[in-house]
Order: C-alpha cells, then structure tokens, then sequence
C-alpha cells in the first residue's frame, strides 16, 4: 500500500521516472499478471485449463504417444513382412494394424501435431497473449483425444477397423465389414476432424486478429503463413471426409445406400468425396512443416530468407492446387482420359511451387553463415528426401505410369519419402529447435546427431528397397507373399532398416526426458533467432508477453531498435488482449480473452456420447445433442473468467497504480 | 527414332545394373512393371525410364547444390551477427539461379507431361477395334472368374484363375466385380484396372513374347487380398487353339472305378453347392468352375501349386492356406478322397 502512494507523489510531481521505479512497476505488473493468468488447480482446474501453450503441450505429448503407437504398428507388419509365408500375424490381425497404423499417423498423429506447433508458437510469433477462442481450442483437444481412445480401445478389444485408412465402399460398407470395426473408424474421423476444423477456426482467428501492431500482412513470418494456409485447407477439405464417413456410418447404421449401386448409389462417389479431403490431407501435413523449415533455415544461416514473398505465394498456390489432385489416386478407375489428364496436369504444375521453396531454401544456405546443428541437419535431411519423393510423385502424376506402380510398394516408398521427409524430419528439427523455447532446457546436440543419422539411415534402408519391390510387382496391403515372388530380401532389408529408425526415435526420446530435468539451461534466444518467442523467457509466462511487442520489421529481433516501442494499456488484471486490424495489424480494440472453463470438457463428453454411441443406435445423436446443447448453454451464458474471479478482486487495486502511459526507459 | 528408344532403354538397363550391385534386384521376372512383354507394358515402361533417368540427374543436381552450399563453414565468432542486407550483387545472382531453375523445372514438366499423355493416347486409342479376343473377368473375393467371349455361342467357355491369350493378338477385358472392388494387373502386359460392382472397366493388352505372366489383385479387398493372383499363359496361336477347343469341350467323362466313385463323392458332398462341372449335375458359380481343373497350373488363385498334394491339403482344410476364404474345410473319409481327386486330376 505505501509504495503505491510513492508512485502517485512521485507521479504528480515528475513526467518521468526513475528506473528503479520503472523495475518496481514492471514487477508490480508482472506479479499481478501472474495472478490474471494463473492456471486453475486440482482435476477439475486441469481439466479447465485454456492456455494454449497447455492445450499445445497436451496436443504434442498425445500425438507422439500415437506417432509411438503407430511406429509399433508399422514395425509389427515389418517383421511380418521380413520373410515369405510368415506367420507372425495372422491376415486378420495384419490388416486391423496396417489400418490402424495409416489411420493413427494420419489423423491422429500427423495433422494434430502440425496444428499443435501452430497452437503453440503462432500466439507467440504474432505477440499475443493466447489465441483468439482458448475455450474453444481446449474443447478440440478433447475431442481429439476421445477419438483417438476410441480407435485404440477398437483395436484392443479385436475390433479394429479392416478396411484400410481409406475404408472404400462396398468393402466397408454394412455387406462386407459386418460388426462395428468400420464404425469405429468412421466415428474416430468425425472426432479428429472436428478437432483438425476447431484448430483451424482457433488459428485463423488468431492470425487475422490477435497480431501484434506493426506485425503488417508483409511482415508476417513464415511459419505463421503455413500455419495459415493449411487452416484454410483444413476448412476446405476435411467436410468433404465428413460427409463421407459420415455417410458411410448412415449406410451402415440406417440403410441409406448413398454408396450401394445396387439402389443407385455410387461407390466411386466414396472415393472422390475421400480423395477430395484425401489429397488435400498431405499438404495439410506438410505446409506446417514447410513453416518449420524456413525459421530453422533463417536462424542457422544467419541471414535473411532469400524470396519471402515468393515462398508465401509458393504455399499460397500450394494450398490452391492441392485440390486440384485428388484423381490421381483414382486413375485405374473408369474415368475418362480427358479427365484424367487434367488431373495428370495439376499434379505435375505443384511441383513448380515445392521446387521454387526448395530453390529458395538452397539459395538461402548458399549466401549464408552456416551453423550447423541438428535442426539445420533435419532440414538437409528433408532436402534429399523430400526431393525424391517428390520426383515420384511426378511419376505417380502420369497417369499411365500412374496405372503401374498404383496400389504397389512404389507407392508406398512415395508417400513415405513425401511425409516422412517432407513433416517428419522437419518436425522432428522443429522439437529441436523449439524445445529450448517450450522447457527452458535445450536438447543435447550430439543425441541430436545419433539421433538424426540413426533415422535418416533407417529410413532410407526401410523405403528405399519399397520402390524396386513395387516395380516388380508387389501390390499394398497384402499380409504375406509367396517365396517364389523373389521380393524376400528387399522385405528383409527393409524390415531390418526399420529398426535402425525406431532406434533413431528412440534416441530421441531418450534425449528428450535426460533434457527436460538435465539439459543445458537455453536463456530467451539459445539460437540468436529473429522472431518473436524468442524475446521472452523459456519457458514462456502464462500471459506470454508482459508488453505486447511492436514489430518493426520481417525479422522483429534482427531488426528491433533501441527504443522499440511496447503496447502499454491492457488491462493486468483481466485476460486482456489487443485486437488489430487483418491488413495492417492496427490497434482496433481492446478484447477480454475467456479464461479456464470446465464446459469444453463438458461439451466434448456429450459429444463423445452422440458419436460412441451413435456406432450402435441412431437416438444417440438426439441424446448427444441435447447433452451437448444445455453444456453449450452453460458455456455461453456462464461468467467468462469465473474462475479467476478472485485475481480480478485483486485486481481492483492495482487499477489505482495507473503506470506511466508511454514507457521510455532511456531517456531518464 | 527407335534407336535413341533402344539407347535411353539400355541406358536405364545399365542404371538397374548399378542399382544391383547395390543389392537390388535387376529387371526381369514374371510380374515386373518394367520388364515389359507387350506394347502397353512397353509403352508404360518408356515413360518410366525417361522420368527415371531425368528425375535422377534432377535429384543429383539437387543434392550437389545443397552439399556446396555446406562447403563454407563460418568460424563461431561470426555467427552471432545476422546479415539482413546480403549484398545486391549477389542476391541478383541467386535469383537468376532460382529462376533458371524454376525455368527448367517447368519445361521438364512438360516434357514429361507430353511424354505421359502420348503414351496414354496410344493406350487407349483404337480401343474398340481391339477385338482380336474378348474376355470378361469377374473379381470375386478372392479368386478371378473368367469367361471367354465369342460370336459362336460354342466358344464361350468359362474357367478361373488362369487365362490363355493367344501371342501377337490384342485381347480386350471387360472387367466388373460382384461383391467389393479388386484390380486387374499383370506388371509385364498391362497397368491396372479396377473392377468395381454395378460398373464395366475395360483393359485391352497383348503379348508379343510367348510366356507366363503373374498378375495380383491390387486392390485390398479384404482379408486374403494377399492371395488373390492369377496366370496370364501367352502361347502361339495354334497352341492357344489347341487349349480353347479342350475347354469348349464338356468335362472328361470318367474312365476308371475310382474316378467314377470320385464324381460320386463330389456330386454328393459339399463341393456340388459351390463350383460347377459343365457335363455333370453341378453348375453353381459360388466358387470357381472345375470343368477343366487338371489342365491348370495352379490353384487357390495361383496360391499353390496344383499337385495332388496340394489339391489333398486344399480339400481338407483351406483355411489353412487362405483363411476366411469362403470354402469350407471338408472332412472326406480317406477312400473318399482318394477317389475325389482320381476324379478331379482327370478333369484336363
């Protein structure tokens, strides 16, 4: 109380102050907003928790939990595979693991982490205090996180999905997949796509309005324009996927024959509505990772991105033609050459936006001071192999070459060359990069280097050999093959390389517990990077910015002056944020964002109820809906920050501190 | 024209050839997309060694780029400064690099575009005059029904599993399925097609060298997916002939006791429900027609060889070879069996 009277005397009496006056301020400040900010405790506060770093966190831990689940799937129909006439599983228990397996790194893997990066970082990269709809980001974990029980919970109790990640009618549907195997796997992508649409929602909203001033659409980093992009890909596409497990689960549930041509369904109608979302689906992977790349490049080149807005018009048109695919995938189905060939076309002209990034990115390392660590060695790492994958995706793009290798290990080494080298490695560059950020220790680099040649060696020995035994005629999917098929030994090699991947994981696993409690202490920027997380503390304070930044330029930190401007004026006693324009990122208002809230969780039980439920009898969608529309009600109408109420209380008082209006620390 | 063809082929030849030393396995075999044995297969695999030969010197060219660029390594002492303002000389020369790169990048797009769509034409133009042989295929979970398609009613015949194309003549396949979607392909003749309930698919190939070709289901179509293969047999014409006349023919009558005991015990067993015997009383199309059985090199869909060990086994128990196939194990007394398969040996 006394030194609140100081500051008033001293204020009235002087324009400026002291810095020790200032210090005591800003502690003051900080103090108080630690108490805005604080997280909730016990099992209800965990469970009410929105901070976007916590729900990110969440996200990460969860989706490598599957990335493990499904790297132990993947490793089981290796040894399966590893010699002919194998009986390590039998077919049935092979093919619920490759559609588990496909379907974990798909859905809950692969497009929850990348969103999960984005949850965690754009916040921070745009100088914001959490992203723009908190409550409703931690609903969508929630759900991701049911879904991915319910499919696991299938698989243990032997009723794993059969029928591919893909599951085309009529082998899914209610003639040829009797039981609920389908249903499990139709409901699961119900959940993780809401979960993927409420990412998106929670990431455009953020980007289009949570930017710091001066943070102009010119100047918006790179990762926070990929993360953009594959938002808007996501709202495109994942309706599409939708509606056709959802109209598979009708089919199977209620009769609906929407997929039945013998009553004037249409089977193939599956495949587009599927390929529509699917082909999309790996861009949407794999332009969060083309924003991981180009921030390691910065940071360990040392200079400038030679071409930004080239490579921000690059994953513009990516997204663009990424829809323009997904026949390419269906060319041994009857459709005719015309309209396969402009299929044939769109899927060669994306490889002029991927090449033209990758020029850049070379271009970049050419002019640059090279630093050499683990997430600059993951990023070369994805040059070699990405760029092979991409060059047979060219091949997959002509369609009578297409017509060959289609539905064979060719395949197969593609995709694995396209996601693992292109989301993967750069992902995994990512952590490194990034963890000193998330724990304020960093990861040990020579672990890093095991790490990185463990994987990059096993995963070559794995998919490499997977293109010759397409070609010589190996098709997918299939649980054994006769010896006299001659396609032993690559198997073997393949399956041996396997292992010398999952090793490289594991390494890093290792790497990642021994770092958390041991590793180096990383300070604010171990890397000397330029964007904006790295200008606070690491771990980052539950309100990220004690001062919202002013941006200055493309590279915030490269390119701050001396007396770089702050954003003074929001509330320290209330979750307050600033509100910019879309364009220009100017101030427009200020915006209290919701704090913790029980009722997403709540929200995301009811709707666990309508779809678990809705595998068995269709009322279970009216039950759910009403379940879900009173929490909604109660989350709507309910006090936005209830639960802090006492730090607001709190609050009050230091309302009467009224901090200087514009700080100039140098000038006392 | 045809030499340059024949140069860029050896050439690809050559790289497999290195690719084995590396211990890969070098085109040829049975079932080898590119180990080609007729015009379709050849076409595809032209295009494949033009995109394979070009997309390698790309890749190379890539990697060398990136390996230079990590040429320079810069003493710790100067890395804490970041260069925001690279030099404009240099930034120009980088990006008349990119965008030669770029350049390049697009006409190679377009050769390959051009390339695929030539041999797409050729592979689907003229469709309709490809009536050398019609033959209509019919997936099944798991084995291929085949009829062979006439004018003359007395030619059409139907058999499973292994289809007989004469050499030098396009064969043209329609294609459809009854319960779920496969796909028809034989690596060294054709791409594939899917056959897919309620639609018609059709594939025309041919064979110019006399031999057997191995084709596999590939489209997973449930559990035994793995198991679904079939025989191509391309054989002169007269040898062709020769088989066509044996399978328009009713079934062999039996000759001796126990191969008239054996037609017994399948007339009166299980096996009568599933599968037909033109010539006898059983005609169902469950499972695939036995009319000619003996005169096949393999069964269970190119599964096993078919031995008469093999066929005992089968008989017995197949799900210990395809389980979840839809025939069931058979419990015959031992004479019974012996008999069944005196009688099913004799079906040539």
């Amino acid at each position: 109380m006394s030194h609140e009277k100081t500051h008033r005397e001293s204020e009235s009496k002087k324009t400026t102050i002291t810095d020790e006056e200032l210090a005591e301020v800003m502690a003051h400040e900080k103090d108080e907003l630690e108490r805005t900010w604080a997280h909730p405790r016990g099992v209800v506060g965990w469970l009410s928790k929105t901070d976007h770093k916590v729900i990110a966190m969440r996200y990460i831990v969860t989706a490598f939990v599957f990335f493990v689940l499904g790297g132990i799937e993947a490793a089981l129909m290796r040894i399966q595979l590893a010699r002919p006439d194998n009986h390590f599983l039998t077919p049935d228990q092979y093919n619920q693991i490759f559609t588990v397996h496909g379907t974990t790194m798909m859905f809950l893997f692969a497009v929850p982490i990348m969103t999960a990066m984005g949850i965690y970082l754009v916040p921070l990269m745009i100088g914001a205090r959490d992203v723009a709809y908190p409550r409703v980001n931690a609903y969508g974990y929630f759900v991701y996180l049911i879904g991915g029980i319910l499919l696991y919970a299938g698989l243990m109790t032997n009723t794993g999905p059969d029928a591919g990640w893909f599951a085309y009618v009529p082998l899914a549907g209610p003639a040829y997949s009797p039981g609920k195997r389908v249903d499990i796997w139709a409901q699961m992508i119900t959940f993780t796509e809401l979960s993927g649409l409420v990412g998106a929602v929670v990431i455009i909203g953020t980007v289009f309005k949570m930017r710091a001033p001066g943070m102009s659409v010119n100047r918006i980093p790179l990762f926070v324009w990929a993360q953009l992009v594959t938002a808007f890909m996501i709202i495109f596409a994942m309706p599409s996927v939708m509606l056709a497990s959802s109209f598979l689960a009708s089919d199977r549930l209620i009769d609906t024959h929407f997929f039945n041509p013998a009553e004037g369904g249409d089977s193939i109608l599956y495949q587009h509505l599927f390929w529509f979302f699917g082909h999309p689906e790996v861009y949407i992977i794999f332009i969060p990772a083309l924003g991981f790349i180009s921030p390691i490049i910065i940071a360990f080149s040392r200079r400038r991105i030679f071409g930004h807005l080239v490579l921000v018009l690059s994953l513009i048109s990516t997204a663009f033609i990424g829809f323009g695919l997904w026949v390419h995938h269906m060319f041994a189905t009857p459709i005719p050459q015309m309209g396969q060939s402009f299929f044939s076309a769109a899927s060669m002209v994306i490889a002029i936006p991927s090449g033209v990034q990758i020029f850049c990115w070379i271009a970049t390392l050419w002019g640059g001071k090279l630093n050499i660590k683990t997430p600059l060695l993951f990023v070369l790492g994805f040059f070699a192999i990405f760029v092979l994958g991409g060059l047979t995706g060219l091949m997959l793009a002509s369609v009578p070459l297409d017509l060959q290798v289609h539905d064979t290990f060719f395949v197969v080494a593609h995709l694995h060359y396209v996601l693992i080298g292109g989301s993967v490695f750069p992902l995994f560059g990512a952590f490194y990069y990034w963890f000193p950020k998330w724990t304020g220790r960093m990861l040990s680099e020579r672990a890093g280097r095991w790490n990185f040649w463990l994987m990059f060696i096993g995963f070559n020995l794995v998919f490499f050999p997977m293109h010759q035994l397409g070609l010589n005629g190996m098709p997918r999917r299939v649980y054994t093959y006769l010896p006299e098929t001659g396609w032993g030994t690559l198997n073997l090699i393949a399956s041996i390389g396997a292992f010398v991947l999952a090793s490289g994981v594991l390494v890093f696993m290792i790497n990642a517990f021994w770092a958390r409690r041991a590793g180096a202490v990383a300070g604010d920027n171990p890397w000397a990077a330029h964007s904006l997380e790295w200008s606070i503390p690491s771990p980052p304070p539950n309100y990220n910015f004690h001062n919202m930044p002013v941006v200055q330029g493309q590279y915030p930190l490269w390119q701050a002056t001396e007396d770089a401007p702050v954003v003074r004026g929001l509330s320290t006693s209330k979750r307050e944020a600033l509100v910019t324009s879309v364009m220009d990122a100017e101030p427009e208002l200020r915006f209290e964002i919701p704090g913790p809230s029980i009722w997403p969780f709540a929200v995301s039980l009811a709707t666990a109820v309508m779809f678990i439920a809705g595998i068995f009898t269709p009322w279970a969608f009216l039950v759910g809906a009403i379940l879900a529309g009173a929490a909604l009600v109660a989350w709507f109408f309910g006090d936005p920050n209830y639960e802090n109420k006492s730090a607001r209380e709190t609050g009050e008082r230091s309302q009467s501190v009224s901090p200087p209006r514009e700080l100039q620390p140098k000038e006392v | 024209m045809k030499e340059i063809t024949n140069t860029i082929l050896r050439l690809g030849q050559c790289l497999t050839a290195l690719g084995a030393v590396a211990g890969l396995s070098a085109c040829g075999g049975i079932h080898n997309a590119i180990n080609p044995a007729g015009p379709q297969a050849g076409n595809i695999s032209k295009v494949w060694w033009l995109m394979f030969i070009v997309c390698s010197i790309v890749f190379l060219l890539v990697m060398i780029a990136v390996l230079l660029a990590l040429r320079k390594r810069t003493p710790e002492s100067d890395l804490a400064a970041p260069m925001l303002e690279p030099s404009a000389q240099q930034e120009r020369q980088r990006r008349n690099v990119v965008i030669t790169a770029v350049t390049l990048t697009v006409i190679v797009l377009f050769v390959f575009l051009l390339a695929s769509y030539s041999a797409g034409r050729s592979m689907t133009a003229e469709l309709d005059k490809k009536n050398g042989l019609a033959i209509e295929v019919t997936g099944h979970q798991w084995w291929w029904e085949v009829r062979y398609l006439d004018v003359d009613a007395s030619n059409i015949f139907m058999t499973a599993n292994e289809i007989h194309i004469p050499v030098g003549v396009p064969v043209t396949f329609s294609l459809r399925a009854t319960d779920v979607i496969h796909s028809f392909w034989v690596p060294n003749l054709a791409g594939k097609k899917d056959l897919i309930p309620g639609k018609v698919n059709t594939i025309w190939l041919q064979a110019d060298k006399p031999g057997v070709y191995r084709g596999q289901c590939a489209e997973y179509c449930g559990l035994q997916h793995a198991r679904m293969a079939l025989w191509i047999v391309a054989e002169p014409q007269d040898q062709f002939n020769a088989w066509r006349q044996n399978q328009t023919q009713t079934s062999y009558t039996p000759a001796s006791d126990s191969q008239r005991y054996g037609q017994q015990v399948f007339l009166s067993s299980t096996c009568v429900m599933c599968h037909t015997i033109n010539g006898t009383p059983a005609g169902s199309n469950i499972g695939p027609n036995l009319t000619h059985v003996a005169s096949r090199k393999m069964i269970a869909a190119a599964t096993l060889v078919n031995t008469r060990e093999h066929l005992e086994q089968w008989i017995k128990d197949p799900q210990i070879f395809k389980p979840g196939t839809r025939m069931p194990a058979n419990n015959l007394a031992e004479g019974d069996m012996q008999a069944l398969l005196d009688y099913l040996q004799s079906l040539k």
